[in-house]
């Protein structure tokens, strides 16, 4: 295509992309439609992908076509294989999409659509699709190494050591917190609870079918169980309709967090085959099932915005979590605009499938787009339902009240009308007894993609079958990473403890994977059980928590970036990480201080500790006040190590005090290149 | 038409890799086995510990 023409297109996207985002950002008093949501995260995207990485892995990274990666050096059929791009572009974006950029858009849209929506662009177009990538081509350049290892190489052994820590660290407050989701959408939902219950059955099921009457037929095997699970949601709406058996699986959220924690030990020391692996076939079948639904039915729907562009809850007195719009809501927005836990995946799997380096760029930086986009549909799916509504069913009973016609009447006192009928009907649609106090962001997503679909996909009549569907997916995508994840962190503690004895490194000694799988499930256990007795609903100290783990984490990953980058001699360039870098210190750190020392009880750990001790409340809710407080701290001292050593191990090199050496593979030139010039 | 049908081809190649269709076939060209319960469960074997390592995203 001729240079005129292809300016011409890109000139008419980006204009195209500013009028979108114009019209997001200055429209008030209407709702608008969200499309231009859509049109606007598609154009920055775009633009992001065409010229900003196209810059960095010119001028910053300097891809290497000739240069060969791993998978083609160390390549064994197994681990080390060079891949198709958009095979492993599949692989990685089905590795980093889950439920994060689905529930955090939901819970931020406490603010309005506006803030949550050009933080999850800009966020992703500089911060998050460039750590991915940048973190992707760095360890394909060092034989697929992980994060830790090349933290600990690239910056020191406090690096090293501090990643570590990050990492499980942020293991046991993502798992807690997921299970936490998990809870407050199935808390007294028969319906909802029938259906994951029957999904244990299901996993069970196919790992045997799998294994004895059709062995290596994945697909085939996934595709029966999301037939049954379908049977399941159907079969879930009888029971909840039938005494005494919607009884039994009426539960409340202890005896939920209970069976949760029981569920993650035995997950953990079953064998793989038996549960872990079918459930993972079947949680990524429907995850990639309900993703392309949500966006067919958003291009077809084209819903409008109910939301406002700004709420008044900017000031920080939201019901849903408090705390100012900076910093907390770049902190609840995580996987969709920068999440530390996508550079486990950039140095994990991915880089030992990359055939060339040059798809590094595709892979990264594009795979995190496409999950930012998924994360511009959950703000929509928050946003379509009327504000009242997504208020009742994401504010705590400790806010607004317990009874019904409190809580719609502390709502509607906000400027969010809705009553006690509103919230009863959509209850009966969706098939549940209550919509009030489900915080934690899932049952609003499912209530947002049920009133989509069904105005496109088979009307109100299936709505509650919707409601189910998108229940079923949150629950089951994330028990699916309570057991993953729980036996992910077992064999990083076994890894550690085998140093100190080696009987208890080995992941297949018994009393070992015992005592491990009882230290990880019994840390993220506390912390459900921490939320499911805080009268604030846990997820308003919980989910900024993990948002502060999440990006620590991050910040983790663009140290180990930015010592990189000035030791390849590219300082020149060090903006591209170093400025998002700077802004997730800022963000972490504000928000760290926020959630210890504000004097607010809402927002602050240590003031709210203060006041249930005032009042002479539960010891138990004190403690775990302070504790969140320390762990917080912990967290923030560990990054403080990390970002001293390696600004000193910047300085060194840029003073020409150290020799600027990066610990990558020798190179060799690619037999892949050599045929394609051949 | 061809177009459609080599689009249609690469979301099966990208569906049999998330699924591990192919890395079963791999395993079978490698260790030189037939598909059947026995190499299914020494692939499984296989698979197990990388699995287990392997962390889902949030």
């Amino acid at each position: 295509m001729p240079k005129v023409f292809r300016s011409l297109i890109w000139t008419g996207v980006a204009a195209f992309g500013a009028l979108a985002v114009a019209t997001i950002a200055l429209r008030r008093g209407e709702a608008i439609n969200a499309m231009w949501l859509v049109t606007a995260a598609v154009c920055a995207y775009a633009l992001g992908y065409r010229f900003y990485s196209k810059f960095i892995a010119a001028r910053v990274l300097v891809l290497d076509p000739l240069r060969a990666t791993p998978a083609e050096r160390l390549e064994n059929g197994r681990d080390f294989l060079p891949t198709n791009k958009w095979v492993v572009f599949g692989h990685h974006f089905a590795a980093i999409a889950g439920p994060g950029p689905l529930i955090g858009p939901v819970l931020a849209a406490q603010f309005g659509y506006l803030p949550g929506t050009l933080w999850i662009l800009a966020g992703a177009v500089f911060a998050g699709c460039v750590q991915d990538f940048v973190i992707l081509l760095f360890s394909v350049r060092r034989d697929g190494k992980s994060l830790t290892e090349m933290a600990r190489e690239e910056i020191g052994r406090v690096g090293g050591l501090v990643a570590y820590i990050a990492v499980i660290s942020i293991i046991v407050i993502l798992l807690g917190v997921a299970a936490l989701i998990v809870v407050n959408a199935l808390k007294n939902s028969p319906w909802g609870a029938f259906t994951i219950a029957m999904t244990i059955p299901i996993a069970l099921l196919m790992g045997l079918y799998l294994r004895r009457i059709r062995p290596g037929k994945v697909l085939e095997t996934s595709l029966i169980g999301f037939v049954l699970v379908m049977a399941a949601i159907v079969g879930g709406q009888w029971v909840s309709q039938h005494e005494p058996i919607a009884g039994w699986f009426t539960l409340t959220a202890p005896t939920l967090a209970v069976l949760i924690i029981l569920y993650g030990f035995a997950a953990s020391a079953l064998p793989v085959w038996l549960l872990l692996a079918p459930r993972d076939y079947l949680s990524t079948f429907v995850k990639l099932g309900v993703i392309a639904l949500l966006s067919v039915g958003i291009l077809l729907v084209q819903p409008h915005l109910q939301m406002p562009a700004l709420t008044r809850f900017i000031d920080g007195s939201g019901p849903v979590f408090a705390g100012n719009i900076f910093p907390f809501a770049f902190i609840t927005i995580a996987c969709g605009a920068i999440s530390g836990f996508h550079s486990l995946i950039s140095s994990g799997t991915t880089p030992k499938l990359i055939a060339r380096e040059t798809q590094t760029r595709m892979v990264g930086y594009g795979a995190m787009a496409a999950e930012s986009l998924v994360a511009i549909m959950a703000m929509v799916a928050a946003c379509v339902m009327q504000p009242g509504v997504y208020f009742a069913i994401n504010s705590p009973a400790g806010i607004v009240g317990q009874q019904p016609e409190v809580a719609t009447s502390t709502i509607s006192s906000w400027g969010f009308g809705v009553t006690p009928a509103d919230m009863s009907a959509l209850a009966h649609a969706v098939g549940e007894q209550t919509l009030f106090n489900r915080t934690g962001g899932a049952p609003a997503f499912a209530v947002g993609m049920a009133q989509i679909f069904a105005h496109s996909l088979g009307g109100q009549t299936v709505m509650a079958l919707w409601y189910h569907f998108a229940i079923m997916f949150e629950a089951l995508f994330i028990l699916t990473i309570l057991d993953a994840g729980t036996r992910v962190g077992r064999f990083m503690v076994q890894d550690a403890l085998g140093h100190i004895w080696k009987p208890l490194g080995r992941t297949s000694w018994y009393p070992s994977i015992v005592t491990t799988s009882a230290l990880i499930v019994g840390a993220w256990g506390y912390f459900l059980w921490q939320g499911v007795r805080d009268p604030l609903g846990g997820i308003n100290s919980l989910w900024p928590l993990f948002g502060i783990a999440n990006q620590l984490l991050a910040t983790v990953a663009l140290c180990v970036a930015t010592t990189i980058i000035v030791k390849m001699g590219r300082a020149r360039y060090l903006a591209v990480t170093l400025v998002p870098l700077a802004w997730l210190v800022s963000v972490t750190f504000t928000a760290s201080w926020h959630k210890v020392f504000d004097p607010n009880p809402r927002i602050g750990f240590l003031a709210h500790a203060r006041q249930l001790a005032a009042e002479g409340g539960n010891g138990r809710l004190i403690f775990n006040d302070r504790l969140d407080a320390v762990v917080t701290c912990a967290l923030i001292f560990l990054v403080v190590l990390i970002l001293a050593e390696s600004v000193m191990e910047w300085l060194r090199v840029l003073r020409g005090r150290k020799e600027a050496r990066v610990c990558e593979a020798p190179f060799v030139t690619s037999r892949f290149a050599m045929e394609e010039h051949a | 038409m061809k177009r459609a049908r080599q689009v249609m081809q690469l979301l099966w190649r990208v569906l049999r890799e998330v699924f591990d269709e192919s890395a079963y076939q791999r395993f079978l060209q490698r260790t030189a086995q037939g598909a059947s319960r026995s190499s299914y469960q020494a692939f499984e074997r296989e698979q197990a510990a990388a699995r287990a390592r392997r962390p889902r995203c949030c």
